[in-house]
């Protein structure tokens, strides 16, 4: 693109340092933490706006926070996939919706949490404890053929450990989705 | 007080002078209280009318506009109106009736799910839960319909809660935590903005309906006349800039003039003011104004760079941007020469290309000329509503806005049956004003039953209907890209409309004759009460020029 106006106009202002970058795809994986009213409907808002541009949310979690009157729901999804930035334009008008941030990974503390039902009868329990060990993971349930193992890290720990745990019989699995916060001392 | 008695006092509070609405059983405690609280309620024939007639009252006033119904049947009939306004950023108050708390979820009589079924098409929307709420949510759906980008807000109130007894004290404030429109434009933007705009060889003002409801087409016309800018308008933006006008390129868009969508796909720069980048007005996206950067002005940040990338992006309100652009610009001292080059070219496309028509040579009147007959009958001061269609945009072409909220139609959703009660809204809001309908034959039976209302309350709304027996925007399209396959567009002959206005008690007039139609329109629109004009014209006449759909505008034909 030219800059505005003929030749001669340029010292007046150059846009081309300006562009905007609407309906761009990061690429990667985005977080979400919205700080939303602890109102009913609100959720269906938000998923709602997502579900009408066709998006799909990987995962969500929502919760109470430090303070009774909001709550926090933390979604992520695929940059690669979907643009996200006009999406978070249209949250943003949402009244009930207080903050939203794009939390950047490097700066982002986020943690799952899981549950795996695994087969584990005979010399397989004994090999699949030792995986929970590496994991620091826990059992909590046990019986004669199986374990209940509880598992918290990063999304990509939580998948190592499906990976792993998989090949003894992988009865169940179930998942938080990541919660998230901003490391350091300032507000998420 | 009971909950609805404290409704009415909020309603007072905010200022409502009309409600249009339609009693059920799940708000029979609200209409209770209307018995005697001094509002004027305007008992509309079908939701739908009451909607639409809200919105016409808010587009011809500036103010909130409130439409009621009932619950299940009254609220799904409002679901049109609803998005509507969401469509056209009108600041519209919804408030419907449900069903008793304790049915709710059980599909109950006359029970929807009024919240789900309208989120998608509401700025806000309030589910009562608790009577105490009714007060607040009833302001804070006023405030937010009718600040930052203007929409529609809907009250869902259940029958048992409306009828509770409540201590009521008046709400003097609104608590929105999540709620803060952006008012003041960044001045480093503007400033920016500023020196774009005085840089640019091939600049043009493209205004929409943000202008209007900014309430900001003086410091529009003043940004635009401190220079030889050029200027053109959405369909929603007709008004903004007084037509015409030397610097008046008319309407852009699918059915805009060639000037003007020349204009812009020539432009070196845009500068967008409240408007949306909408696809009947960019046509064929990635082919649009490839040569130009991007102002863009708005008060909802969620536009920007939307459709097209903004490269100046400001985001506020015009009213409080457009002066200090303004001044901005004019401390530049922009050399009003470096545009001569652009406004001869412009002047060329203008000269080539004015907006026309074949006339009829007999007395046979042409759509067109319709239209340019009102405009001379009425002198060009009315408030006109149109319904959608041909008949739509023949008036935006040929009757010329010289002041904003004087053109009311429907331009995003396009709901045909919006004219009438339209024009009976604002016919409320405004009773000094002629108020005139330009609608089809079609649209019209769409919302027919409200010439009931506007003889019951007196509501002398003039409607010129362009009748021509057909569908006539979707048969013009399966004349020129379907091989004239015309497929169910054809309406016969019915209604005999003249028969049909006088059993509604309004004047049914018939008007045949070019050679007269001025005068029998100011005849018309002389005589006392609704009217309903039905004007015979030309059955196959097709309007021009247009932008194919998903075309260029340079491609434009006809």
């Amino acid at each position: 693109m030219s800059a505005v106006g003929e030749p001669g106009t340029k010292e007046l202002l150059s846009l081309d340092e300006l562009e905007a970058a609407g309906g761009v795809r990061t690429g990667r994986k985005h977080i979400l933490s919205i700080l939303v009213e602890n109102k009913p409907g609100v959720l269906t808002r938000i998923s709602g706006l997502f579900a009408r541009r066709g998006f799909n949310i990987d995962t969500l979690a929502v919760g109470p926070t430090e303070d009774e009157r909001l709550s926090r729901i933390t979604l992520t999804l695929d940059g690669a996939v979907h643009p996200i930035d006009q999406v978070t334009k249209q949250l943003h008008k949402l009244v009930n919706v207080l903050k939203i941030r794009d939390l950047e990974p490097g700066e982002t503390l986020a943690r799952e949490l899981a549950l795996f039902k695994v087969a584990a009868d005979g010399p397989a329990r004994a090999e699949v404890m030792q995986i929970c060990e590496i994991f620091r993971a826990k059992i909590v349930d046990v019986t004669k053929r199986s374990v209940v193992v509880e598992v918290t890290g990063t999304y990509e720990k939580i998948d190592a450990f499906e990976q792993l745990v998989r090949p003894f019989g992988l009865i169940e699995m179930a998942r938080t989705g990541e919660i998230a916060i901003s490391r350091g001392r300032g507000e998420t | 007080m009971r909950a609805v008695d404290a409704l009415m006092e909020c309603l007072k509070a905010e200022g409502v002078e009309v409600v249009f609405g339609l009693p059920g059983g799940a708000n029979l405690p609200t209409y209770d209280a209307f018995y005697d609280a001094g509002i004027r309620h305007i008992l509309v024939r079908h939701e739908a009318g009451g909607g639409h007639a809200a919105e016409g009252y808010a587009k011809a006033t500036g103010r909130v506009g409130v439409a009621m119904g009932t619950s299940g049947p009254g609220a799904t009939n409002l679901v049109t109106p609803i998005c509507d306004a969401m469509m056209d950023s009108v600041p519209v108050v919804f408030i419907t009736g449900q069903v008793r708390t304790e049915l709710l979820g059980t599909d109950g009589f006359q029970e929807a799910d009024t919240i789900g079924i309208t989120m998608p098409i509401v700025k806000h929307s309030f589910m009562i839960q608790h009577p105490l709420e009714i007060p607040r949510s009833i302001h804070e759906a006023f405030h937010i319909a009718r600040t930052g980008r203007p929409g529609p807000v809907v009250v869902d109130i259940p029958q048992d809660l409306s009828r509770a007894d409540i201590p009521y004290e008046p709400v003097t404030d609104v608590h929105l935590p999540g709620y803060q429109p952006t008012v003041e434009g960044n001045q480093k933007q503007i400033r920016l903005a500023a020196k774009a705009l005085a840089g640019a060889r091939r600049p043009v003002i493209y205004a929409g309906g943000g202008v209007i409801s900014a309430g900001a087409a003086a410091e529009l016309t003043e940004l635009c006349t401190s220079d030889r800018l050029p200027v053109t308008c959405t369909v929603m933006g007709l008004g903004a800039f007084p037509a015409p006008h030397e610097q008046w390129l008319g309407m852009l868009g699918m059915h805009g003039t060639r000037a003007a969508n020349y204009a812009m796909d020539e432009a070196d720069l845009i500068v967008a003011i409240g408007a949306r980048f909408d696809d009947r007005i960019t046509g064929k996206l990635s082919e649009f104004a490839p040569r130009a950067k991007f102002i863009h002005i708005d008060i909802d940040p969620a536009e920007i760079s939307k459709n097209v990338p903004a490269h100046i992006p400001i985001v506020g309100d015009a009213k409080n941007i457009l002066p200090r652009l303004t001044a901005e610009y004019r401390a530049l001292e922009p050399d009003p020469a470096r545009l001569e080059e652009w406004w001869s070219r412009i002047n060329t496309w203008r000269e080539r290309h004015p907006l026309r028509y074949e006339d009829s040579k007999d007395a046979e009147i042409k759509p067109q000329y319709m239209v340019q007959a009102l405009y001379e009958a009425t002198g060009g001061e009315a408030v006109v509503a149109s319904d959608v269609g041909q008949h739509q945009m023949w008036t935006a072409q040929y009757y010329h806005f010289r002041e904003p909220r004087r053109w009311i139609n429907s331009g995003g959703l396009g709901t045909m049956g919006f004219g009438l009660p339209a024009a009976m809204g604002a016919k409320v809001g405004c009773p000094d004003q002629t108020v005139v309908c330009v609608a089809g034959d079609g649209s019209v039976q769409m919302n027919m039953q409200e010439l009931a209302t506007c003889s019951q309350e007196g509501i002398a709304i003039k409607v010129f209907i362009m009748n021509n027996g057909y569908l006539g925007m979707v048969r013009q399209w399966q004349e020129l890209f379907w091989d004239r396959r015309y497929s169910a567009v054809d309406m016969g002959r019915w209604p005999d409309f003249v028969k049909l206005a006088e059993a509604y008690g309004a004047t049914g007039i018939r008007l045949e004759d070019k050679r007269t139609l001025v005068d029998d329109m100011k005849a018309a629109i002389a005589t006392d009460g609704p009217v309903l004009v039905d004007v015979r014209v030309t059955r196959e006449e097709n309007t021009f020029p247009m932008i194919p759909a998903g075309a260029p505008a340079r491609n434009m034909v006809g």
